[in-house]
């Protein structure tokens, strides 16, 4: 049954070509839509805001105190937190705090150097994988199977026995190890954007593999990147403070937050600040760079968001 | 199936020869030995005992051997403990370690799921929010802080339960926790967020249109897909709370394998750092193909895949 259109009833709509063609808002790119979706995210931004506190603190806050790392107070050996030591004072008679700040650097440095290593191998390893395709990709991600299954912090806690602590060696082990999972996801986004039409007509007009691959492939999946490095920056943290617990740690006098808090943790009993501020910080570190992010994923990745 | 299966083993096969291969070549670059003494033994004596011990055989002929050894799991003596064979250290005190460990697998998931579905369930309300707020904390808090702070405040101050020392019950309940703690926090997160997703399923919304109960929806249909992630989850879990167990039965004085590992490592024992790190990538590597092989089975889209090909 049909009904009865009355053609009167409808009129066209007046074309004007000129409100076609103006764009209604300013378009924004990639970065700056991610931005503006970090910033409208308080947690994420709380992080931020923590980590910078947190890195300027390690960087430049050891010159504003009175005490070195290494300066002892005879006198306050062992003292609870007061007006001259903001966090106390250790066995030593050491300033709980500038060793803290001090324990920043070293940690942070771990996290950020570490990560920057995995980002590294990860990066080449992933993007070779997936714009090479075929065999190599085959053989590629079988030996990263193989790794992912090999227990990696046995791995790390091996390289360490071999290696002797140390700054620079815990750097290496982390580093060589836990990259597995930066290499994944490169290669998963690789493999989708290569086969966009701008890499074909990149392609088509000569660029060649290594051009294609650092111009095109990686800048275009930097926003997982950046996410996955984030993360893995507490990670290598909290590594490293596992290591330093267990014994394999950076070793004296310039402490980690991981060695801090083992020295703290022996002397629970008796004197709690010792292990109190160091963990605090490495929580509070952990805190922020889990928010952080969590709100880099949310806005560099809108697929991913929950 | 048969096939992903298949792969997975010869990962786990190349994974744990990849382990053997480590620990030998990092025992032979390690510097000294056991028969390394502080007074030099006479060269002639020393000849005798790599003759007898077969150090002197190309590094080639030690590798098979070493290996031919594992095979037969055989992890050789303690450098520093007299009479102390690494096989013997490890039926000695993996049982504690996995009693421990155990315990706080259980844990982990008799409350990370359910307050991963509580939170689901109730998405944005305070429940949502409160345990999503704790499960935060217990992401970012290393298990020896846990650990310590649980012993000092449980412990030390209010003296309600043991700081160390294991046997009872009541030695359990501290390190269980702590060792829980992300694990549990990490549970609840992703069961909530799993369950999220599969609610936002059409075969949810049929089943809603069908009229059934909210209580059968969620128990009978959309609760079996959300486990899924959980079930994956649960390799890195037992990974986590293996390593946890070495700065937990480190602090609580517990005698299982990980305090045992910990010491080793300060002593420098170098064959009971290397046996036991071999015996617990043994242990986790096979416990992962064992997930894996759940994991297939429980979820029909990985069952089907090879057929689709």
């Amino acid at each position: 049954m049909e009904t009865p259109v009355n053609v009167n009833q409808f009129r066209p709509v007046a074309k004007d070509i000129q409100m076609a063609q103006t764009i209604a808002r300013p378009s924004t790119t990639y970065w700056q839509d991610a931005r503006r979706r970090l910033k409208k995210n308080p947690l994420a931004m709380i992080g931020l805001f923590v980590i910078i506190i947190m890195v300027l603190g390690a960087i430049i806050g050891p010159f504003f105190c009175k005490y070195n790392y290494s300066d002892q107070d005879y006198d306050n050996r062992l003292a609870s937190p007061s007006k001259e030591h903001w966090f106390g004072t250790d066995n030593l008679g050491r300033d709980l705090f500038v060793r803290v700040l001090y324990g920043a650097r070293i940690s942070l440095a771990i996290g950020f150097f570490a990560s920057l290593i995995n980002l590294t191998i990860g990066v080449l390893y992933g993007s070779i994988s997936g714009y090479f395709g075929g065999r190599v990709d085959n053989v590629m991600m079988r030996i990263v199977d193989v790794i992912y299954t090999v227990p990696l912090t046995m791995v790390v806690i091996l390289l360490m026995v071999l290696f002797q602590p140390g700054l620079k060696n815990i750097l290496i082990a982390l580093g060589l190890v836990y990259w597995i999972g930066m290499a994944r996801i490169v290669r998963g986004q690789v493999l989708a954007i290569k086969e966009q039409e701008y890499v074909l007509a990149a392609r088509m007009v000569g660029a060649n593999k290594w051009r294609i691959m650092l111009k095109h492939l990686i800048p275009n999946s930097m926003g997982p990147i950046i996410v996955s490095a984030t993360l893995n920056i507490p990670q290598a943290i909290f590594q490293e403070a596992f290591l330093s617990f267990i014994g394999l740690g950076v070793a004296a006098p310039m402490a980690s937050w991981g060695v801090l808090a083992d020295e703290g943790a022996q002397a629970i009993q008796s004197y709690p600040h010792l292990l109190f501020f160091p963990a605090a910080a490495i929580c509070i570190t952990m805190l922020a760079f889990n928010f952080l992010g969590d709100g880099l994923r949310d806005a560099l990745d809108p697929r991913m968001r929950r | 199936m048969a096939r992903y299966l298949l792969r997975r083993f010869i990962s786990m096969i190349l994974a744990i020869w990849v382990v053997a291969t480590l620990t030998f070549f990092i025992m032979k670059a390690l510097p000294g030995g056991p028969f390394a003494r502080e007074k030099a033994l006479p060269p002639s004596i020393l000849a005798n005992i790599e003759e007898r011990y077969h150090l002197n055989d190309p590094l080639l002929t030690q590798y098979a051997d070493y290996m031919v050894r594992l095979v037969k799991w055989d992890l050789g003596p303690s450098f520093k403990q007299k009479g102390r064979d690494v096989n013997e250290i490890i039926t000695d005190h993996f049982p504690v370690s996995a009693q421990l460990g155990l315990s706080a697998v259980f844990l982990s998931l008799l409350i990370g799921i359910p307050a991963g579905i509580i939170s689901a369930l109730r998405q944005n309300k305070w429940q949502d929010q409160l345990a999503m707020f704790l499960s935060v904390i217990g992401v970012s808090v290393p298990s020896f802080v846990m650990a310590t702070l649980l012993m000092y405040v449980f412990a030390l101050k209010l003296g309600w339960l043991p700081a160390a020392m294991w046997g009872e019950l009541k030695h359990m309940v501290l390190p269980t926790i702590s060792l829980a703690g992300f694990p549990m926090a990490f549970v609840a997160r992703l069961t909530r967020s799993s369950m999220l997703e599969v609610l936002q399923q059409d075969y949810i919304r049929t089943a809603k249109s069908k009229g059934l109960s909210q209580r059968v929806i969620i128990y009978r249909h959309a609760l079996k897909n959300s486990l899924i992630p959980v079930i994956t989850y649960l390799g890195p879990l037992v990974a986590g709370i293996l390593t946890g167990s070495f700065v937990v039965e480190k602090i609580f004085a517990i005698p299982g394998l990980g305090r045992y590992f910990v010491q080793s490592i300060n002593n420098r024992d170098y064959t009971v750092i290397m046996g036991i790190t071999f015996f617990d990538s043994l242990l986790l590597v096979g416990l992962n193909f064992l997930v894996d092989l759940a994991y297939t089975l429980v979820d029909p889209r990985i069952r089907l895949m090879d057929g689709r090909k």
